[in-house]
């Protein structure tokens, strides 16, 4: 038996591969494995190659998995580029009406747009191939009938048809399957009963639903690849009297259009990528200057300028903590994985209204389009934070004292200049250099009060410590078990409140001989970041567009492992 | 501020026109703050920066709010407040530099949106604070120190621009007739919908204009600014074109679209019309349910 199941649908943009992998997921999902989906995609809306992955398991998954059970490959190009990540006893798919393969011991030849027709539903392609990889990996059809079943009965005239096509459509494919004689070896075991309330959440659903937790008013953004699923979910979602969705006509007008959202009283947030949190810098300076509380969702892509608009990189780190020119230093909260998505997106949002100023939502497009299964966050739990509203006791002195003051509302007593020019403590523009000194120790001295931020910290007596960021803590983290497992000696640390840290996990970094930090970037931004605060950090880089393998990383680790005791090289 | 810092060391020049558009807009808070039975604190000033931003600090008497922010995003700046507290006043003190120089590309979107708020424009032809670069509005082949061959780009005109962009209320007057300002102001602000109020206010240190745009009757010179005549329907674009485009600055009402329906009125309505309704995080989870 076995307990994983990883499967990829390969063709180009427009057949379906995403659909295919998502639908799999999901039928898995409903009968009680844990599942996380992947895809990578070009830019464009038909044609260039493209895949989607799922991996189903009996445990929760914690990576899209390494190697391949089930490669199904569309045509030619999806199986040249990708049967060399297929495992060793794995078996093909490949759509028999596109291209032909060399008669192969582990190979399956489907005519699955000719069996779609025969199933009476030629749109049914997708459900012949999902069909053929559950009969490979031993996976009952009623699992799959049943979800059918339920995703296509949407009270219209005609479903009945359209669901009974779909499961003949999975019988087919199974059939077709079953004449090769081929299977995976050990079939998936049995998922283990659902235990508490379970959804089925994509990573930017989840953002979106933590902010609105912690009590978000306003979301105005622009669409950017891509971040545009969470202004597509506010827009489609997000309603009520007291609250406002809008499409800007630029990054530009977002940001600016949020400050005045959160001037005049609302919590408010935008989300973009790379391209456009390049075009708000200057708005996140005035947000830090005149303390105005929002929040920005950067969903990570690969940069820089246009980049690699539809892959994952995390190298907008450096930008996130210093978005602006002059000093300044924004808090940055990065969510390592779906759960945590929406705790953060909650987070964002209270630190925003507690200390008075932008707070950084980073997450990345792995993150953002995965579909998971998690355990139904507890909204009860967010307990929702709001900026302390100036009663008029302090008259006009909106940036009184050395820390956050009560904030005037319009409308309200306390009538003041929100000033992007340094400012006295009325709001008044100066430009007194014991003034400029009192002004910028009061926005530093804000932060503070955002260092309760919690983490993980495992095997902590170890000299050598892993400490992942963001989406590369799915396969740290596999990887942190496996050699744990395996005998190496290595200690986890892990935090998704990037800026600023714990205080007390920082101290323990700073005694640790080697703190290893993988990360999707060249530079190595979050180890050079630790290294300044004084820890001895060493990234593992990957600058692929795609998330790191575990065995990938294992290998890693053990070679700074190898070397921690001696000198390290210079990054 | 009401209580005035002492070290605050901005200044305008003497015979600045600025000095005229503050007063009309402090007789137009009072004025409507008193008609309305309104606190002075339910308006926002939002400032650009330039001579013309600086407004915001120098306002004298009962003190609304302010926000002095980037250079020439005063207009997304009031539309992320109206859209969130629709209940406000939005009043934008902007020059020709930051309005319709690196601001120029929020005119539109504003005007096709209609946000409810007030625009007051402070046109002087010139970049006073940097040390009279061209602007906008400067005139074409005039030398500046970034014009040293003489401004090879057109002028831009401010009217038509509003115009073509759809901007729904568009006001023209001078720095030096402040009553007649301050009543344009307060009908601009009672207007439903994006009223822009572009004002004449010369830089006497770097494009003193004041001696064109008032004439000189015994020298034969015409006054380059021109009362628009009694008999003028604001209501007609075509009028109100002509007069953009014409010789003279036109001084009054220009335009002012009738049947305004504002980005917020069209909100509400949009969404009384929708079957979307407010769902609570509660249930956008149990929708995802496994």
């Amino acid at each position: 038996m076995s307990k994983n199941l990883i499967v990829r649908f390969a063709g180009e943009g427009g057949q379906g591969v995403v659909g295919g992998s998502e639908i799999m997921a999901a039928a898995a999902a409903e009968v009680g494995y844990h599942v996380l989906t992947f895809a990578t995609y070009p830019s464009q809306i038909k044609g260039g190659p493209a895949w989607g992955q799922a991996r189903i398991s009996t445990e929760p998954v914690l990576s899209s998995g390494d190697y391949l059970d089930v490669l199904v490959a569309l045509n030619r190009y999806a199986y040249d580029h990708n049967i060399d990540e297929l495992r060793e006893g794995g078996i093909v798919i490949f759509n028999s009406e596109d291209f032909e393969l060399e008669a192969g011991a582990r190979t399956i030849g489907i005519p699955a747009d000719q069996l779609a027709r025969d199933s009476g539903n030629p749109r049914a392609a997708n459900m012949i191939v999902i069909g053929a990889v559950a009969h490979l990996a031993g996976m009952p059809l009623r699992y799959l009938e049943g979800f059918v079943t339920q995703r296509f009965t949407r009270g219209r005239p005609g479903d009945d048809k359209i669901v009974e096509g779909n499961i003949k459509a999975l019988h087919l494919g199974a059939e077709e399957a079953a004449k090769t004689g081929l299977s995976l070896g050990s079939p998936l075991d049995e998922p283990s009963e659902i235990v508490g309330e379970r959804i089925l959440i994509k990573g930017f659903e989840a953002a979106c639903l933590g902010a609105m937790a912690a009590g978000l008013e306003s979301f105005i953004g622009y669409p950017i690849s891509p971040a545009t699923t969470m202004l597509t979910y506010m827009e489609a979602n997000f309603h009520g009297p007291n609250t406002f969705v809008g499409q800007a006509s630029s990054e530009i007008e977002s940001i600016t259009a949020i400050i005045g959202s959160g001037f005049a009283g609302k919590k408010t947030m935008t989300s973009t990528a790379g391209p456009g949190f390049s075009l708000m810098g200057e708005g996140l300076g005035l947000a830090w200057m005149a303390e105005i509380p929002l929040v920005v969702a950067d969903i990570q892509r690969g940069g820089p300028a246009t980049g690699l608009p539809t892959k994952t990189e995390q190298s907008d780190l450096l930008v996130a903590l210093n978005p602006g020119h002059g000093d300044l230093r924004l808090p940055v909260i990065a969510p390592g994985n779906v759960e945590e998505a929406f705790l953060a997106g909650a987070a964002a949002v209270n630190w925003s209204e507690r200390y008075q100023g932008p707070v950084i939502l980073l997450s990345e497009a792995s993150i953002a389009e995965r579909s998971q299964d998690i355990l139904k966050p507890d909204v009860s739990a967010v307990i929702p934070e709001t900026r302390v509203v100036s009663d008029g006791a302090l008259g006009n002195e909106r940036y009184a004292g050395g820390s956050v003051s009560p904030f005037p509302v319009p409308g309200g007593p306390g009538a003041y200049v929100a000033n992007g020019s340094e400012h006295d403590e009325q709001g008044d523009t100066t430009h007194l250099p014991e003034v400029h000194i009192q002004m910028t120790e009061r926005r530093f001295a804000k932060l503070q009060l955002l260092e309760d931020g919690t983490y993980e910290a495992e095997q902590t007596d170890r000299p050598v410590v892993l400490m992942p960021w963001g989406g590369s803590k799915g396969p740290a983290r596999e990887a942190f078990e496996r050699l744990i497992a395996e005998g190496d000696e290595i200690g986890w640390y892990y935090t998704m409140y990037l800026h600023p840290l714990p205080p007390a996990m920082l101290e323990d970094l700073r005694s640790k001989e080697l703190v290893i930090v993988p990360e999707l970037n060249y530079l190595g931004q979050f180890a050079g970041h630790l290294r300044s605060l004084g820890v001895n950090a060493h990234p593992i880089r990957q600058y692929t567009g795609l998330p790191f393998k575990v065995v990938d990383l294992m290998s890693a680790v053990r070679e700074r492992m190898q070397t921690a005791s001696g000198k390290l090289a210079r990054v | 501020m009401s209580k005035r810092n002492p070290d605050y060391d901005f200044k305008w020049c003497p015979g600045c026109g600025d000095f005229g558009v503050k007063r009309a807009i402090e007789g137009a808070l009072v004025t409507r703050s008193a008609t309305k039975s309104e606190p002075i604190e339910k308006t926002v000033i939002v400032a650009g920066i330039g001579c013309s931003g600086n407004l915001v600090h120098l306002q004298e008497g009962p003190q609304p709010f302010g926000i002095h922010g980037i250079h020439g995003r005063t207009l997304p700046i009031s539309w992320g407040i109206k859209s969130a507290r629709p209940d406000l006043n939005v009043i934008i003190v902007s020059g020709d530099g930051d309005f319709l120089s690196i601001g120029a590309e929020h005119i539109g979107p504003q005007a096709k949106r209609n946000v409810d708020l007030t625009a007051i424009v402070m046109d002087n032809g010139v970049y006073g604070l940097t040390k009279g670069q061209a602007s906008p509005t400067t005139e074409f082949e005039v030398v500046t120190p970034t014009t040293p061959l003489g401004k090879l780009d057109d002028k831009v005109n401010p009217l038509e621009t509003y115009l073509a962009a759809g901007v729904s209320f568009i006001a023209s007057s001078i720095s030096t007739q402040v009553k007649q300002l301050q009543e344009l102001i307060v009908e601009a602000m009672d207007y439903p919908g994006f009223s822009i109020v572009h004002v004449q206010s010369p830089c006497t240190t770097y494009n003193d204009t004041y001696a064109l745009l008032k004439g000189n009757e015994k020298e034969g010179i015409e006054p380059l600014a021109k009362p628009i005549a009694d008999d003028h329907d604001p209501a007609d674009y075509v009028a109100a074109s002509a007069l953009a485009r014409s010789r003279t600055i036109p001084i009054g009402l220009l335009y002012r679209k009738e049947n305004s329906i504002p980005a917020h009125a069209r909100l509400d309505a949009a969404r009384a019309r929708s079957k979307m309704h407010q769902q609570s995080v509660e249930d956008l989870l149990a929708a995802m349910k496994i």
